[in-house]
């Protein structure tokens, strides 16, 4: 399963947004996109998902141009969590999970006993079975991403694409989403995510990609691609990159930026 | 279905029951409950009732087809609104949003100012509705680069705005005496005038239109997730929408030309159907219709019998619907948040 973006051109008609982005993505890897607020990374998605038309270059997912498949086989292939949102009727966690079905159902068909049964496993998997049956609208904001990715695994697309999943969550949700994106890894699914915060690259990623005005400034190993120098390039922030023990006997890297006036 | 499912189902229709049975038996001329079971008993099996001949008149021939034509506008107008409120994920959508109730105003209203007969009005009116629903869907799809659902809502707004005038001008322009009382009539809604032929006319339409949104059940609700969601999940959002669009807006046409403008049921029933058993549309939609077809059958028993004249039906409606609906907005808010 690989899914690859050739000389992507991605905005709307008459606002352009990012070009020249050249980048493929294998079922079994996680790769973190990197950018500033406004960077173009949630439109970059929405094009490779094809949900927006390229507006120059193509997607290519096994080789087939996206444009050319039917919605149903796209999300086949590839699951999206979108940035937790509020929900507007008050389906239920388990229902919200079985619409990751609707890919693999006739036009006319509704979810069937062995769907249900995908759906119960992706909720087991994310620890939400005490809230399968609570209004996805009444739960907190971290119960949604997790519902959310639960939906993308009831979806059994190869590579799950993922906006942002630990905005707006708190520490203890950052790092269970996390756990779950290196787990679904170790299981052959390839993750893409945005994120802004570099550690989590560092946490996760087998590569980063870093966008930069519209393009693509680097996709490389963390250690590659997270620098002082393009941190300093992309956000306009000074950070030194330091190693860490990890706890199990290696190191890790952070970023610890310098903060003017910082205590 | 879990124990609560299946009693709300059995409550629903045990109340569409016993709206069904007074809607027979009350009216200017009382049906005794005996006559009436004999009637129907007889009906079934054909064996002799010895019920008098003006009863069998007044329950068949007067007031069947009225009973009849109630129970498929209010099904209709119900299930449509269920409909359009997945549609544009908003529980407060009424099954005129994209102007099908507008546009048969205008056709009803110009058959009338053309002093044309009752199945020509009803046909202008049903055309005209459709119309209007083509013109806001075309206008819509010309509009590119936004999300869809919204342009599809602001163009019915504005369509419906264009045809609320033409419906002026022409109340404007009508014979004050003769066509105005009969627009206003019209407008107000009504199924006084109602005979069997209105009933075989629009219930094959509105089951038609039923039986597709039935089986899109499962499609209907990806669409309440937005555009971009549901085609991420597989669904080809574009096909879909048109094709709950046109059954929607074929059962309203029907509804709406053989009984003119009935306000608040599409808007009204399907919310509170939502509230009793949340917002899937495969028990959405059934509770909507059966829900649907009692509260108008039960509203236009008391248009015929409240007062000493008729009241017309759009007003009562109104009457009803408006205490009920702010007592739900009082009580329970989950459904809408």
């Amino acid at each position: 399963m690989r899914l690859e973006a050739r000389d992507l051109a991605f905005g709307y008609p008459g606002h352009p947004v990012g070009r020249g982005v050249t980048l493929a993505f294998a079922a079994g890897e996680v790769v973190c996109l990197l950018g500033p607020n406004g960077g173009g990374k949630t439109t970059f998605f929405k094009t490779v998902l094809g949900l927006l038309p390229a507006q120059g270059g193509a997607v290519y997912v096994d080789g087939a141009d996206l444009a050319t498949l039917p919605r149903a086989a796209v999300a086949r292939r590839l699951s999206y969590v979108p940035q937790a949102h509020a929900g507007y009727f008050p389906f239920t966690v388990r229902d919200v999970v079985l619409m990751g079905r609707t890919a693999h159902l006739g036009v006319f068909a509704a979810p069937s006993r062995h769907d249900r049964a995908v759906a119960d496993e992706a909720i087991a998997r994310m620890g939400l079975d005490a809230l399968a049956q609570s209004e996805y609208t009444r739960i907190s904001g971290g119960e949604r991403q997790l519902a959310l990715i639960a939906r993308a695994l009831a979806q059994e697309g190869r590579i799950v694409v993922m906006d942002e999943p630990t905005a707006s969550l708190d520490f203890g949700n950052q790092v269970r989403v996390l756990e779950q994106v290196r787990a679904l890894a170790a299981g052959g699914i390839g993750v893409v995510m945005s994120t802004h915060d570099p550690d989590q690259a560092f946490l996760c990623a087998d590569r980063v990609a870093l966008f930069h005005r519209g393009t693509l400034l680097c996709a490389d190993a963390p250690e590659r691609a997270v620098t002082a120098d393009h941190l300093r390039l992309v956000y306009g922030v000074e950070v030194r990159i330091e190693t860490v023990a990890d706890g199990a006997g290696g190191v890790r890297r952070v970023c610890v930026p310098r903060v003017a006036d910082a205590r | 279905m879990t124990a609560r499912g299946a009693g709300i189902a059995a409550g629903a229709l045990v109340a569409l029951g016993a709206v069904i049975f007074a809607a027979f038996a009350i009216g200017r001329y009382p049906v005794a409950p005996a006559d009436l079971v004999a009637l129907l008993w007889s009906k079934v099996t054909g064996a002799p009732h010895g019920v008098p001949a003006t009863v069998e008149t007044v329950v068949f021939g007067v007031r069947g087809p009225r009973v009849l034509a109630a129970l498929v506008v209010g099904a209709a107008l119900a299930a449509a609104g269920a409909a359009y409120q997945s549609l544009f994920r908003n529980p407060l959508v009424s099954p005129d949003i994209l102007g099908v109730s507008a546009g048969a105003a205008v056709g009803a209203v110009l058959g009338i100012f053309l002093s044309l007969g009752v199945l020509a009005i009803q046909g202008l009116a049903f055309a005209f509705g459709l119309g209007a629903v083509a013109l806001v869907y075309f206008t819509a799809a010309a509009v590119r680069g936004h999300d869809p659902v919204l342009v599809l809502v602001l163009a019915g707004v504005v369509v419906g705005a264009l045809l609320g005038a033409v419906v002026a001008l022409l109340k404007y322009l009508a014979d004050p005496y003769n066509q105005l009382p009969a627009i206003t009539f019209w407008l107000l809604g009504s199924l006084a005038a109602t005979n069997r032929d209105d009933f075989v006319a629009a219930a094959p339409l509105v089951l038609a239109a039923l039986v597709p949104l039935w089986l899109l059940r499962w499609r209907i609700n990806l669409l309440s997730l937005g555009d971009e969601e549901a085609r991420a999940l597989g669904v080809e959002t574009g096909r879909t929408r048109v094709a709950v669009i046109a059954c929607a807006t074929l059962m309203t046409a029907a509804a709406v030309s053989i009984a003119g403008i009935v306000g608040w049921v599409g808007l009204l029933i399907p919310h509170f159907a939502r509230l009793l058993v949340g917002p899937d549309f495969a028990r959405l939609l059934p509770t909507a219709v059966v829900l649907g077809a009692a509260f108008l059958l039960g509203v236009d028993t008391l248009a015929r019998t409240a007062a000493r004249i008729e009241i017309p039906l759009g007003v009562l409606t109104a009457f009803v619907g408006t205490p009920l609906f702010l007592w739900q907005l009082a009580a329970a808010r989950r459904s809408w948040q």
